[in-house]
């Protein structure tokens, strides 16, 4: 192991705000982007699954 | 022969597509994640002080593979862009579609973390520099060819127009890879490279190549993720995604 303590691991030689702010948006954009993409696909799937009931129902209407 | 081309075509359907890609994209996230830990470990624990820029130096460990991960990204979107020209899949263009939004946040992050090493070693967070130039006008590739995408209504007109600029863009990939050598440029040589053995300590190297196969996996499962995305939206008419809707806890 490189470091002697975790206040000195988070202080980076003095590097911290740079490093850190590097690391750490990276992260969050890694966090986000599939969110981004699981919330997009539950959104299009609940829509696409009530279009289709409301076709079904409007057939079911002509046919009666 | 003639069997496997069939084959291959099977494949760029999207019937075939989604559900191979749903049952792939657990497997790249694992992977990204396997590769991660042990990249960052190695990068952040176990690798030495470098010499002249102390701890500065350990945002080389996002800074190269996101830089790698955004001119690889632009070159499969223009490889996928060219086969969507030349066999006029439909795949092609939804491939391409589902790279660029990624790409674009790979070389965001390349610019962001470049800034960020820059300022307490060149003293500045930007110059217009070869390099960085470059590297800036392939996010503006990226951000054009998305919005070019997003203002055509028609999918398939918008797959060509964006296909083409993602062709003509292409140009940009060898500049910035050879932007060290070509000009003199405040940014350093490359610390790896296909000719010469690499100037870097061996635990560095290894961080660097672990955190890149993270990236290149964590982009592969979200491009998977939203080129499904593309597919069920495009397709929303067709008999399989009906199928699909169907037998989804119905």
């Amino acid at each position: 192991m490189h470091w002697n303590s975790a206040s000195e691991f988070f202080a980076m030689g003095g590097y911290a705000f740079y490093v850190w702010g590097s690391f750490g948006v990276t992260a969050l954009i890694m966090a986000v982007e599939p969110i981004i993409v699981a919330r997009r696909r539950k959104n299009l799937l609940s829509r696409l699954k009530r279009q289709i009931t409301a076709e079904n129902l409007a057939q079911r209407s002509e046919e009666s | 022969m003639n069997n496997r081309l069939i084959n291959w075509f099977k494949f760029a359907s999207p019937a075939t597509f989604y559900p191979l890609a749903g049952k792939m994209i657990p497997w790249f996230v694992a992977l990204s994640v396997v590769f991660g830990v042990a990249g960052l470990y190695l990068g952040m624990f176990v690798a030495p002080t470098d010499f002249q820029q102390g701890e500065g130096y350990r945002i080389i460990f996002i800074h190269v593979p996101a830089s790698w991960m955004s001119m690889f990204i632009y070159l499969v979107m223009a490889f996928w862009a060219a086969l969507g020209l030349a066999f006029n899949t439909r795949l092609s263009g939804m491939m391409a579609t589902a790279l660029a939004p990624t790409g674009a946040l790979m070389a965001f992050l390349s610019l962001w973390t470049g800034a960020l090493w820059g300022k307490p070693m060149w003293g500045t967070w930007w110059v217009w520099d070869a390099r960085l130039t470059s590297e800036l006008i392939l996010l503006f590739l990226y951000i054009g060819f998305i919005a070019l995408q997003s203002a055509i209504d028609d999918p398939r007109r918008a797959d060509k127009a964006g296909a083409v600029l993602a062709l003509v863009g292409v140009v940009n990939i060898p500049i910035i890879y050879f932007s060290v050598k070509w000009w003199n440029t405040l940014h350093q040589g490359a610390s790896v490279s296909l000719t010469k053995s690499p100037s870097m300590a061996a635990t560095m190297l290894w961080a660097m190549l672990l955190v890149a196969l993270c990236f290149w996996m964590y982009s592969i499962a979200v491009a998977l993720g939203r080129a499904r995305n593309i597919m069920l939206e495009r397709e929303r008419h067709t008999e399989w995604v009906r199928q699909l809707l169907a037998g989804k806890e119905s």
